[in-house]
């Protein structure tokens, strides 16, 4: 029964799964580089369906913890459970069942330079799936238009696109194989705030029709404010603060207190009590 | 109610096989005829990992042309964007068609992805195609892009040869501070001094070897003295100069081309123009006046280096002392054989360096551009070394020098 649970929880469940499943699971990590102590006994769960902003100074590490997660990064102490395996030691077979249900957006895109956007976007279909070419194509244009990109983007290389229209393109291959869970690494960094604003929106609206759960490291006050269902601040090395945005608002935490209810965030934060 | 998935699952080969370990789950289509109407009811796992069972089966249920369709969503346990696109684009086909198509039974959650996804479904615009022109005219075209191409690389090399010339910078009021002596000095060591070892051990190899070579012809001669002849003639000329400017736009001209093509796709080549820096007088000047200094020194070392193989070979093979080596020597090279081959050791430099930052400055924003740039500079700067080598013995022959 045990690996019922494991194995194919969204089969059985509502379309969408129980909203307070923990699909993500950090339980005491420690990472470290070169001596130095970046993240200490760092606790963090993730729900089914939420969007949880992560935040926080920076330098705080996190990048590093996202990293850690999707185990690009060693950690010296602690475990990460996803979809309740634990990646450390489970199966290469089930570490590419874990990672068929993740799709990251890096800070950058990390879209590959000599690929168009169309096969940027078929890479994870061609590598994990066995489908028709007709097919495949059909499903990367739905993609591709799905995040908001025009048909003739498709055919374009990286270094032809914006710095929006990159974003987009490299949330179109991470949405490839409809994963449960999407890491966006400051996905409206560098994007103007009507584009970011779209941005939020798209990932909303992706949430709402595909069941995604979204991890998203964020700057972007607006983001806070307008998508992320919880939010979580990182700081002394660890999950300092965690809770709805009104619980951010109401932390006496010096740092939180200073980044939500700073200049910046004053307005922003008068326009929704308003 | 997924018991026998899970015994699939604990099967080794299960992970290879994703659609295994839910057999029963995997999408089906029944059709049943009811007069005109065809009811469609889909049932199972409409999903990106399981959509290609059914891909072909929905196809074809859109070759249907009038009456009606019912297609019923109730036995469909979980559906993504790509069961949601395979259902919508048989809507769309068949409305097209005029065959009128009524869902049913689906969840709030799988008509919210249908809602998403039939906006693209329905989309007519033309797919972009790919060049659909005659292989003829695509050949021409190439044919012509690239004597363009070569128009370009030669106006590209000569701006940046005037560049050069016309000194460092333009930057008013700092005459004193346009030549940066640090960065030719920094570049003068890395692409000369570093060079030395392989320089001088590759010269010594090809000096031994065609000193033996000779050494092993004449002697059905009886006239193996005369390899020093041959040695000192052709690499005072020839290979030491050649071997080294080769030697060179591997090594240096890559390098060159690396640094400006990977400073170029990060922009940094955009910021010095704004700033107010002429880039090729920043990048350009400093290394093709190391190159300039640089490959005529490797030059003489190359050249010592070949002597010093062909007298350890002529003596350890033929007996010729060196003593006798060099006497010989003096006798047969004159001070113009040795400027010969010196004279071309700047020019060579100059083409390599050239080459090297007219492809670097090509560099587009992929990684593959910057791959392909490299390849061409070292490959373009070899090419041309030899030519333009050619073209000096020519010129050589013809003054009678």
């Amino acid at each position: 029964m045990d690996q019922t649970v494991q194995e194919a929880p969204a089969e059985q469940q509502a379309p969408h799964g129980d909203p307070n499943e923990i699909i993500i699971e950090a339980r005491d990590v420690t990472v470290g580089f070169g001596g130095k102590t970046v993240l200490e006994h760092l606790n963090l769960d993730i729900r089914r369906g939420e969007i949880l902003g992560f935040v926080g100074p920076s330098g705080a590490g996190k990048s590093v913890l996202l990293r850690t997660i999707l185990g690009l990064n060693q950690k010296q102490e602690g475990t990460v459970k996803i979809f309740g395996t634990d990646i450390d030691n489970a199966s290469d077979e089930d570490k590419t069942r874990v990672d068929m249900r993740m799709g990251v957006l890096f800070q950058h895109g990390a879209l590959f330079s000599a690929l168009t956007v169309l096969e940027n976007v078929q890479v994870p279909m061609r590598e994990y799936l066995d489908l028709p070419k007709e097919l495949m194509d059909e499903l990367a244009m739905l993609k591709i238009e799905l995040v908001g990109l025009k048909r003739d983007a498709a055919n374009k290389f990286p270094s032809e696109l914006s710095g929006g229209m990159i974003k987009r393109a490299a949330l179109a291959r991470a949405l490839a194989l409809d994963p449960d869970v999407v890491f966006l690494d400051e996905p409206t960094s560098g994007l103007d705030p009507i584009g970011a604003a779209d941005f939020d929106e798209l990932v909303a609206k992706l949430r709402d029709t595909m069941g995604l759960t979204v991890y998203m490291v964020t700057h972007d006050l607006d983001s806070l404010f307008s998508v992320c269902d919880r939010v979580a601040v990182l700081g002394q090395k660890k999950v300092m603060v965690e809770g709805t945005i009104e619980e951010m608002l109401a932390s006496e935490e010096p740092w939180v207190k200073s980044y939500f209810r700073g200049k910046r965030a004053r307005q922003l934060d008068m326009e929704t009590r308003s | 109610m997924l018991t026998t998935a899970d015994t699939d699952a604990s099967q080794p080969e299960a992970g290879r096989e994703p659609d295994a370990r839910a057999a029963d789950v995997r999408p089906s289509i029944e059709t049943r005829e009811d007069g005109s109407t065809l009811h469609v009811a889909l049932a199972g796992v409409w999903t990106t990992r399981m959509i290609g069972l059914v891909d072909k089966e929905m196809r074809e249920l859109a070759n249907r042309e009038g009456g009606k369709l019912v297609l019923d969503l109730s036995g469909v346990s979980k559906m993504d964007t790509a069961g949601a696109w395979v259902v919508e684009r048989l809507i769309a086909a068949l409305s097209d068609k005029g065959t009128e198509t009524e869902v049913t039974g689906g969840s709030e959650a799988a008509s919210t992805l249908l809602d998403a996804v039939g906006e693209s479904a329905h989309n007519k615009d033309e797919q972009p195609s790919g060049d659909t022109r005659n292989i003829v005219i695509r050949m021409l075209e190439a044919i012509g892009r690239g004597v363009y191409a070569m128009k370009d690389d030669f106006i590209a090399s000569m701006n940046i040869l005037g560049a050069t010339i016309a000194g460092a910078q333009s930057k008013a009021g700092r005459a004193g501070h346009s030549v940066n002596i640090t960065a030719i000095v920094h570049h003068i060591d890395k692409m000369g001094v570093g060079a030395i070892p392989v320089v001088v051990l590759m010269s010594a190899i090809v000096g031994a070897i065609v000193a033996q070579q000779g050494a092993f012809q004449l002697r059905y001669f009886g006239a193996e003295i005369f390899v020093v002849d041959l040695v000192g003639i052709l690499v005072w000329r020839e290979l030491g100069v050649l071997l080294t400017a080769i030697m060179i736009a591997g090594r240096s001209g890559s390098a060159i081309t690396a640094e400006i093509g990977s400073m170029k796709m990060r922009e940094e080549v955009d910021a010095l123009k704004v700033i107010g820096l002429n880039p090729v007088g920043v990048l350009v000047f400093p290394r093709l006046v190391a190159l300039v200094i640089a490959v005529p020194c490797l030059t003489i070392a190359a050249n010592f280096a070949a002597l010093g193989g062909a007298i350890f070979v002529t003596y350890m093979y033929s007996g010729i002392s060196p003593e006798t080596f060099i006497e010989r020597m003096r006798a047969t090279i004159d001070i113009s054989t040795i400027f010969a081959g010196l004279i071309k050791a700047p020019f060579m430099a100059l083409i390599i360096g050239t080459l090297a930052s007219v492809e670097g400055m090509k560099v587009g924003g992929s990684a593959e551009s910057l791959g392909a740039r490299v390849t061409a500079s070292v490959v373009k700067a070899i090419f041309v070394v030899i030519i333009v080598d050619g073209f000096f013995a020519i010129f050589y022959a013809a003054i009678d020098f």
